[in-house]
């Protein structure tokens, strides 16, 4: 854990006792069943709204905290670690959108509400089934026309922050906008988004989109750590209280070797995963270098946390009924998402001109 | 908040202690000694001191800063972890080094301020902080490596001495060392319980070194003979039978300074950049791209390992908020840092050929050869202090609580 202030501390603590008293997997196993339209449970996301979460990259004058990118990964790690089902990685992202975008108007009437959790706020990215950069949405004055897939909390987002050819646009759900549902293995909402002639309003170039897209990426590792971080600690206990030919499980030398590996590797993925979080935060010049080292250590990490956690916990890790196969999907989504590990790889040697 | 980022920022003391720093360095260390620091002194063995360089010790010892988060009163520069941090890039921006290291500053000197008696520290405590003795490492045997407590050297209570027998090996710089902590057992009815920490002077009668070559050549490993040596008995440090304890707690300041913990001894990570050496040795696409795009990959890899590492190294620094001493997370340390070392050493010697491999003499450029023998040496370093296997048992049964087998 980086240095944290009293502040911090207490959010971080706050949202690790929410996410375990009120949001534990059940509550995911509840709405996964329940399947509502919006993708995510509304008092849920109220309640985060009331407790300040959704406002926490967002400047104090429009109703935020502005407690930074750290404190914001801090909250989306411990709702990760329980599966928490929520909008706030998405609106918390877009809100920043608006924030550093050049329309005033659009500050004053949408971030209030996305601090308080009114409303809910997307991005808009992909136009492909993975994260490659390339777009081809296209805007000419003051509409746009394109499509956008697997748009994560589409199904429920008010607003849309989209990228478009020159650069990063402001749409509101209504007229021109299309949304359609996509059923994925995580059962999370990653809705499909057509604009067609949708009004748009222009926040900024295309140094904009990445400034976004990075921090998008940044807070998607926070709640991948938050994953793995649980999904070993549940694999450890089970070790623990697993018996098999007459032994403890946690007692065989072969078990505790993959054990003490895991464990090495999330070190070096939670300093890799606070130092984007901490550059964002600092404004430093290598933003783009942190977040590709995150992420790709963060791909390979959680993947190998998550296939070992059905492995060790044998059958029954492939049973609906045990957590495994939650987190196993969830993980999968989520290493697809804002780019692979080897997009960041690539991404990352160029960076450094290699 | 103290992020990362802010660290390199100088708040208003540390602003202070850096001007500080800055000219008592600029008037003390000699220019001529400038970025001649020997990285494989360890290695090559000591050699004769120049005036300079005796200049530039006794000036460092007597300031402290040889070892400057050690107390004050022992001699250490009762420095802060974050003036430490300060010092070392202050010497870095000049090209200065710290003349003061060795198994003395890393190892034996923290362990004696914990365990050692009045007497012991103001006997041996001066001699490390200023440079002036060199201590060697009396552990391993031919049949106790890892299981380091089935050791056999005995020493015998002959009253007001002991008297001591046997064999140990892989003694770093024993033919070069003054004193000898050492590992022996005093009671053989017992494993861990019979085993006593005794400090040893290797000019004794009855001590005999024989250096050990390696796969990579020439080293600073030896065997070590003890043959009817009288200790005295003021050399014991601790009580009879408490050398099992004092020498773990020993093996966790070494793998706390091996794992880069210790702070100035992290050199695993100095060098060119693989990347660089890849440019010269490889083909390189019309982009600048390295053309063999496996290749190019797993340099990509262990250039991020790197660097979660170093962030890893800082991120516990800061956690540790001033408690410098070592603990079990060492253990994770010391593997990552042991796995870049071997996977940027493998790598070197792939991206050069045949060029990577020279033994000696012509064809061959000194950096050439010299990477031979950083591959070949590296292979060390999963194996000392503790080999990985043993770092990974540590880790399952003190971090994550994971038992014995029954």
């Amino acid at each position: 854990m980086a240095a944290l202030n009293d502040e911090q501390v207490m959010l971080r603590d706050m949202a690790r006792e929410w996410a375990d008293n009120e949001s534990p997997t059940t509550a995911f196993r509840k709405l996964r069943e329940a399947a509502p339209a919006k993708g995510f449970d509304p008092e849920a996301w109220s309640t985060i709204g009331q407790m300040g979460w959704a406002g926490v990259v967002i400047p104090e004058e429009f109703g935020g905290s502005a407690f930074g990118y750290l404190s914001l990964g801090l909250v989306v790690e411990q709702l990760g670690r329980n599966l928490a089902v929520s909008p706030l990685s998405s609106t918390a992202v877009a809100a920043t959108a608006i924030a550093m975008g050049s329309v005033d108007g659009a500050k004053s009437e949408w971030l209030p509400k996305l601090a308080s959790g009114e409303a809910v706020a997307t991005l808009a990215i992909d136009e492909g089934p993975n994260h490659d950069g390339k777009v081809t949405t296209s805007a000419s004055g003051s509409t746009m026309s394109g499509t956008k897939k697997f748009v994560a909390e589409g199904d429920g987002a008010d607003v849309f922050v989209v990228s478009a050819t020159d650069g990063l646009y402001l749409v509101a759900k209504g007229d021109g906008v299309t949304v359609s549902t996509r059923k994925m293995a995580d059962s999370r909402s990653h809705a499909d988004v057509i604009f067609a002639d949708a009004p748009a309003q222009k926040l900024g170039g295309t140094d904009l989109t990445q400034a976004i897209v990075d921090r998008a990426t940044a807070v998607t590792t926070a709640e991948m750590l938050g994953m793995a971080e649980s999904a070993f600690e549940q694999t450890l206990d089970y070790l623990k209280q697993r018996v098999q030919f007459g032994q403890v499980l946690s007692t065989f030398q072969a078990l505790q070797h993959r054990m003490a590996k895991m464990k090495t590797e999330l070190e070096l993925m939670r300093s890799a995963v606070e130092g984007a979080l901490e550059a964002i935060d600092a404004g430093r010049s290598d933003v783009d270098q942190a977040v590709s080292l995150a992420k790709a250590i963060a791909n390979d990490t959680l993947r190998v946390v998550s296939r070992e956690m059905v492995q060790l916990h044998g059958g029954v890790g492939m049973t609906d009924e045990y957590d495994a196969g939650l987190y196993l999907k969830r993980a999968a989504t989520l290493e697809t998402m804002w780019g692979t590990a080897s997009y960041h790889r690539d991404r990352f040697a160029k960076l450094n001109g290699y | 908040m103290a992020t990362a980022a802010e660290l390199d920022r100088p708040t208003d003391t540390l602003d202070a202690f850096r001007q500080e720093a800055r000219a008592w360095l600029e008037a003390n260390f000699p220019q001529s000694l400038r970025g001649k620091d020997n990285a494989m002194s360890a290695v090559d063995g000591p050699t004769e001191e120049t005036a300079e360089q005796k200049q530039w010790r006794e000036a460092m010892g007597a300031k402290g800063w040889g070892v400057p988060t050690w107390p004050k009163e022992h001699g250490g520069g009762g420095l802060s972890r974050a003036e430490a941090r300060v010092l070392g890039e202050e010497m870095m921006r000049i090209g200065a080094w710290n003349p003061i290291g060795g198994m003395g500053v890393m190892m034996f000197g923290p362990t004696l301020l914990e365990y050692g008696n009045e007497a012991q520290k103001a006997q041996h405590i001066p001699g490390i902080v200023r440079g002036e003795v060199r201590w060697c490492q009396g552990y391993s045997e031919p049949g106790a490596g890892s299981d380091l407590a089935s050791l056999q050297t005995f020493a015998e209570d002959k009253g007001d001495h002991y008297l001591v027998n046997g064999q140990k090996t892989w003694t770093s710089g024993g033919q070069w060392a003054d004193k000898c902590f050492a590992l022996v057992r005093t009671d053989k009815t017992q494993k861990h319980a019979g085993i006593s920490f005794l400090l040893i002077d290797m000019d004794a009668e009855g001590v005999e070194t024989r250096p050990i070559k390696l796969i990579s050549g020439a080293s600073p490993f030896c065997e070590t003979f003890f043959t009817n040596v009288k200790v005295p008995k003021e050399n014991l440090v601790g009580r009879e039978g408490q050398g099992w304890e004092i020498g773990t707690r020993l093996l966790q300041h070494e793998r706390n300074s091996l794992s880069g913990g210790g702070g100035s001894q992290g050199r695993m990570n100095q060098g060119e950049p693989i990347v660089s050496i890849a440019k010269k040795y490889r083909d390189v696409d019309a982009d600048g791209k390295l053309a063999d795009s496996d290749l190019r990959t797993r340099i990509i890899k262990h250039e991020m390992d790197q660097r979660a590492f170093a962030l890893t190294l800082r991120r516990a620094a800061l956690e540790a908020k001033g408690n410098a001493g070592p603990s079990a997370a060492t253990s994770v340390m010391k593997n990552v840092g042991a796995r870049i070392t071997q996977d940027r050493a493998e790598l070197a010697i792939e991206i050069m050929g045949m060029q990577g491999l020279g033994w000696e003499g012509e064809g061959f450029s000194n950096e050439e050869l010299a990477q031979t023998r950083t591959w070949l040496w590296g292979k060390a370093v999963s194996i000392y202090g503790g080999s990985s296997e043993v770092q990974n048992n540590v880790i399952a049964k003190r971090i994550l609580g994971m038992l014995d087998h029954q």
